[in-house]
């Protein structure tokens, strides 16, 4: 059979654009050695090359920042000499096509991130989204992307310690693995990933390179996916998280005997990008000796070696009087080191095969296999502007404090609370989680102080009264409506979520999963979603400092909902101080502090319901800003016994999960107006409740009054039956004009919603509990 | 003076500073056993922490067994020495056969990170003394190979002699003896938790006790039970100092409590 021969730039992902492009760099033309390096660092994953015009609108400053995007982590102080360390990255074509490796890669990936930053990692947390659990693919993804994540943490010792699981049909041929992970380092030992010093020697230590994902970079995260997946799966990487822990130790060692000047993990685009990354950020070159470097297998081509993704494989920059210092830590830790090249001059990226002598010229003999500068595969690589265009249907937000009318609200005919209530906590989406986090070791390096499964994960930070407070969010939902709201409403509950605890958010990370940017509609999802990150956190006075975009998350006929992924890590001085949301004592006094707001659409009610065009509520940043104020001020005060944000569900599932939680229901009152369902499942954000003693109300009245939040009193905790009361105008009333019969009152007992709650994701995965 | 602990440090082990931290809080020196070293330093009592020793790629504890520092464990145990193996230090006391018995793959065949419960058999052993009274101890278990197996034989002569030192157990107390127990995590027969060698001296235990010696963390109730190695460990290094001190002090009973 004879095809037309695909020029190879094309069969390497790289466009002819792209092409001329390199060729305008080089000043010639590329040879085959080089394309393929092209091909790797100038894919979307490595080079940002259609999402960079729009991260660099972000706010990355900060008076605590002392790392942020372009390094491997985002790095902040926290005081005592110590800084927090952390990032967010995703694994998301991988563990479509191996859901282990795929995912256990993924932690290996981000953990790398962070202790080549001297940082000790502390804590993963894993955001997942799968299609319908109902679905035996789905089922056959969510098994081995759990095992994935946890076969690997538990074994490394890292505790998975918070994250999210989130099934929508949109993911259902393109799941997503977002993980984050966190570290501690001292502030006079954080690393820089670059290579200074003409004369510096590369080490490379770790795991042997081998032919496991050659290409990752670009067949597999920059393409959307055809029918072949099977094809790509020698793209994906293997995990092998014993060797990741003695790199951790191995790492942590060189760091703190100051043994090297500058630290890169090798990931995606493997040596490739280790050598022109550190390079470029030192404004030197690397001239790599082929021949030095340690292979799994005879008989690999150059391309292989320099691009293949091997994982648990580092770089070090050391002085040539540390070598010897280097290659002891690395034998007592039993792994391979080897000298493969030294920094130069000259600004580019050298390839010899035959050695380099003592000064690291290339011996006599030796042959030059490619020379590239350092800049044109990372800070000067290809940038695009791309198209971007709404969709043709898309509905405007509405504006905020406009009502909408009742005919545009979801149907409430015959809603009974209570079985909407119990439906909502079984829902896959909404039930406990402990399916997943008992698959995770989450008190390893015992920090956990509150782990997963209700709202922040909190550690403490062992010889201080410090903790860090951290959490995952993203609401897809909405942004699936509206992308620039979705993106805001993630940041807006990421760091409610940690204000609830009492801590102050220090940071954000975000993982943005989109789609094909060469489609407009897709591209303006990404650009919209970049604005209202960035708003939102401008607003919230907190900087980005990384992430990770992941594009082309389509499969065939079908793109994901877009969907950002929002990690923050906050900080509280005084751990003892911190509040969980589990209600504790009997006869204390619950409060809604917030603002209610009309608007179902992309709720957890509206899942259930079936749809509906309803508008998702507004969000008014200034009011969210005031809301955290208040809840890190009460708690700080020592005001609040308990507290939780309103999110997905409602007040009523907020309300249901502080009951069972805390072995405790109680007695509340709920204001309706206009419609039940707003009311007790709309997920108007900037809402808190609060549970306190009766002589902390007054006092707490005071203090919202200042911060200009309001705050309702709503009934009392105590007893084992969760009794929720509609009152005021039109409790049922609206409603019945249009031909509803509506319930009163939820009345349920504490028993039975834990039970609906625990057992609705084994159920939901047919039984896998 | 404070009494030496070792805490061995093979590769891949992930508890050995976790451990240290909490042998700190139970009183003790705590003193880095490195996996290529047969010198144990002078420790008094010697604890394997839990992790994946050399990656347990082929089986929990089967390779670390071989290693050098677990010749000279041996030597100390059998000469009277304390031992604890904590989780993947139960595997490789067990595969070492310095324990009876096995720890086979959990009974879901999936990995298990969860609180449990689970009481002391005896108080009167170097390893619960400090337990105070039989009473359930809350602590995390998190492992994919822990249920407990031994022949019927070997069960058997396990229950006779009192070595059982702990057993899953409901909230109430209630032994968890049925594999298929909801307080019984990984289905070990007869809810076995924790054993002891015919001496009594090496002990294993698949919850972490180190993981539960804060209350700031949900338990302190592990900590009695290092703290009673710590305590048993300092009495038998006293006791040394009082034989090799016998033909100066010439055998005065009031030396050893001196020495406390």
């Amino acid at each position: 059979m004879s095809e037309p021969a695909v020029p190879l730039h094309q069969a390497l992902g790289l466009t002819d654009e792209e092409l001329v492009a390199i060729e305008a760099r080089l000043g010639r033309a590329p040879n085959d050695l080089e394309l393929a390096m092209f091909s790797v660092m100038w894919s979307e994953h490595c080079s940002y090359k259609s999402s960079r015009p729009l991260l660099r609108t972000l706010p990355t400053g900060g008076p605590d920042v002392v790392a942020g995007p372009g390094e491997n982590a985002g790095v902040q102080r926290i005081g005592g000499g110590l800084a927090v360390a952390f990032k967010i990255e995703s694994h998301n074509h991988p563990s479509a096509v191996e859901p282990y490796q795929g995912a256990a890669t993924g932690v290996g990936g981000i953990l790398r991130d962070i202790f080549a930053m001297g940082a000790r990692p502390i804590a993963v947390l894993d955001a997942l989204r799968f299609g319908d659990p109902g679905d035996p693919r789905t089922r056959h993804l969510v098994n081995g992307v759990v095992a994935g994540v946890g076969g690997y943490g538990n074994c490394v010792g890292v505790p998975t310690v918070g994250g999210e699981l989130v099934f929508d049909p949109s993911y259902g041929g393109n799941p997503l693995v977002n993980v984050m992970a966190i570290g501690i380092v001292r502030e006079d030992q954080i690393m820089r990933a670059a290579a200074p010093g003409p004369g510096n020697l590369v080490v490379l230590y770790g795991s042997a390179t081998g032919r496991d994902g050659i290409g990752g970079a670009s067949v597999l995260a920059s393409a959307t996916f055809g029918a072949q997946d099977p094809s790509k799966r020698p793209a994906v990487q293997v995990g092998d998280p014993f060797a990741e822990k003695l790199l951790i130790e191995a790492t942590l060692e060189i760091v703190e005997r100051g043994l090297a000047v500058g630290i890169q993990d090798l990931g995606a685009a493997g040596i490739t990008c280790g050598v022109s990354e550190t390079a470029d950020r030192a404004g030197t070159g690397i001239i790599v000796d082929l021949d030095a470097i340690p292979r799994r297998e005879p008989g690999m081509a150059p391309f292989e070696v320099l691009i293949s993704e091997s994982q648990e494989r580092m770089v070090a920059i050391v002085r040539p009087e540390r070598r010897a210092d280097v290659a002891e830590v690395c034998a007592r830790w039993g792994l391979p080191c080897a000298v493969i090249g030294r920094v130069t001059a000259d600004g580019d990226v050298t390839v010899v095969e035959g050695g380099l002598d003592g000064e690291g010229r290339p011996l006599p003999g030796a042959r030059e296999l490619a020379r590239v500068p350092a800049a044109a595969l990372t800070s000067d690589a290809i940038v695009f502007e791309r198209l971007a265009a709404p969709p043709p249907r898309r509905r405007p937000a509405p504006a905020p404090g406009v009502r909408p009318e009742p005919a545009e609200l979801l149907p409430e005919r015959g809603m009974d609370p209570g079985a909407v209530l119990v439906g909502l906590l079984g829902s896959p989406n909404l039930a406990s989680r402990r399916w997943v986090y008992e698959q995770y070791d989450h008190h390893v390096q015992t920090n956990t102080v509150a782990g997963p499964g209700r709202g922040a994960a909190v550690l403490r930070v062992k010889g201080t009264r410090q903790a860090l407070v951290a959490t995952t969010d993203g609401d897809q939902a909405v942004s699936a409506l509206d992308p620039y709201l979705g993106a805001a409403l993630s940041v807006a509950e990421a760091t409610r979520n940690v204000s609830v605890t009492g801590a102050r958010p220090l940071g954000v990370t975000n993982c943005l999963n989109y789609g094909d940017p060469t489609r407009p509609e897709a591209f303006w999802q990404l650009r919209e979603a970049v604005r209202g990150l960035g708003d939102a956190c401008r607003a919230l006075g907190i900087p980005v400092t990384g992430g990770n975009v992941s594009l082309y998350n389509e499969a065939p006929g079908s793109a994901i909902a877009p969907t950002p992924e929002i990690g923050v890590v906050g900080l509280a001085d005084d751990v003892d101080r911190l509040v969980g949301p589990a209600f504790g004592a009997a006869d204390d006094v619950v409060l809604l502090a917030g603002w209610a707001a009309p608007g179902l659409g992309g709720s957890a009610y509206a899942d259930l319901a079936g749809g509906g065009d309803d508008d998702p509520p507004p969000l008014d940043l200034a009011r969210e800003a005031a809301l955290q104020g208040l809840l890190r001020a009460a708690i700080g005060a020592g005001l609040v016994a308990a507290a939780q944000d309103v999110s997905r569900g409602g007040l009523a599932v907020a309300l249901a999960e502080m009951a069972i939680w805390g072995g405790r229901a109680g007695h509340f009152r709920v204001a309706v107006a206009g419609a039940p369902a707003v009311a007790l499942f709309g997920e108007a954000p900037s809402r808190a409740l609060l549970a306190a003693r009766p002589d902390a109300v007054t006092p707490l009245l005071a203090l919202a009054a200042e911060h200009g939040v309001p705050l309702a009193d709503i009934g009392t905790t105590g007893g084992d039956r969760l009794l929720v009361e509609l009152v005021g105008e039109g409790a049922t009333g609206a409603a019945e004009e249009r031909g509803a019969r509506v319930a009163d009152a939820i009345d349920l007992d504490l028993g039975d919603l834990r039970h609906a709650w625990e057992q609705g994701l084994p159920q939901a995965l047919g039984g896998e509990g | 003076m404070s009494v030496r602990v070792g805490v061995v440090v093979f590769p891949g082990s992930n508890c050995d500073r976790d451990t240290a931290w909490a042998l700190g809080l139970a009183g003790a020196e705590p003193v880095e056993l490195w996996h290529e070293s047969a010198d144990l330093g002078g420790v008094a009592a010697i604890v394997l922490p839990g992790g994946f020793a050399y990656g347990d790629y082929l089986r929990a504890g089967v390779i670390a067994r071989f290693s050098p520092v677990m010749r000279a464990v041996a030597g100390f145990a059998a000469a009277g020495g304390l031992v604890l193996g904590i989780c993947n230090g139960f595997q490789v006391l067990a595969e070492a056969g310095l324990v009876p018995g096995a720890l086979l793959r959990n009974r879901g065949l999936r990995f298990v990170c969860r609180e449990v419960a689970i009481a002391p058999e005896r108080l009167d052993t170097p390893f619960t003394r400090l337990v105070g009274e039989r009473r359930p101890l809350r602590m995390p278990v998190a492992h994919g190979e822990g249920a407990y197996y031994a022949d019927p034989a070997t069960l058997a002569a396990l229950e006779r002699d009192g070595r059982v030192l702990f057993r899953y157990v409901a909230p109430d107390g209630t032994p968890a003896l049925d594999p298929d127990d909801r307080a019984n995590p990984n289905g070990s027969l007869r809810g076995i938790a924790g054993v002891t060698n015919a001496a009594g001296n090496v002990a294993g235990l698949m919850p972490h006790p180190e993981r539960a010696a804060e209350a700031l963390l949900g338990s302190a109730d592990g900590l009695p039970i290092l703290r009673s190695l710590v305590a048993a460990a300092g009495e038998r290094a006293a006791g040394a100092f009082v034989v090799t001190g016998r033909r100066v002090l010439a055998g005065d009973g009031g030396v050893e409590g001196g020495r406390r």
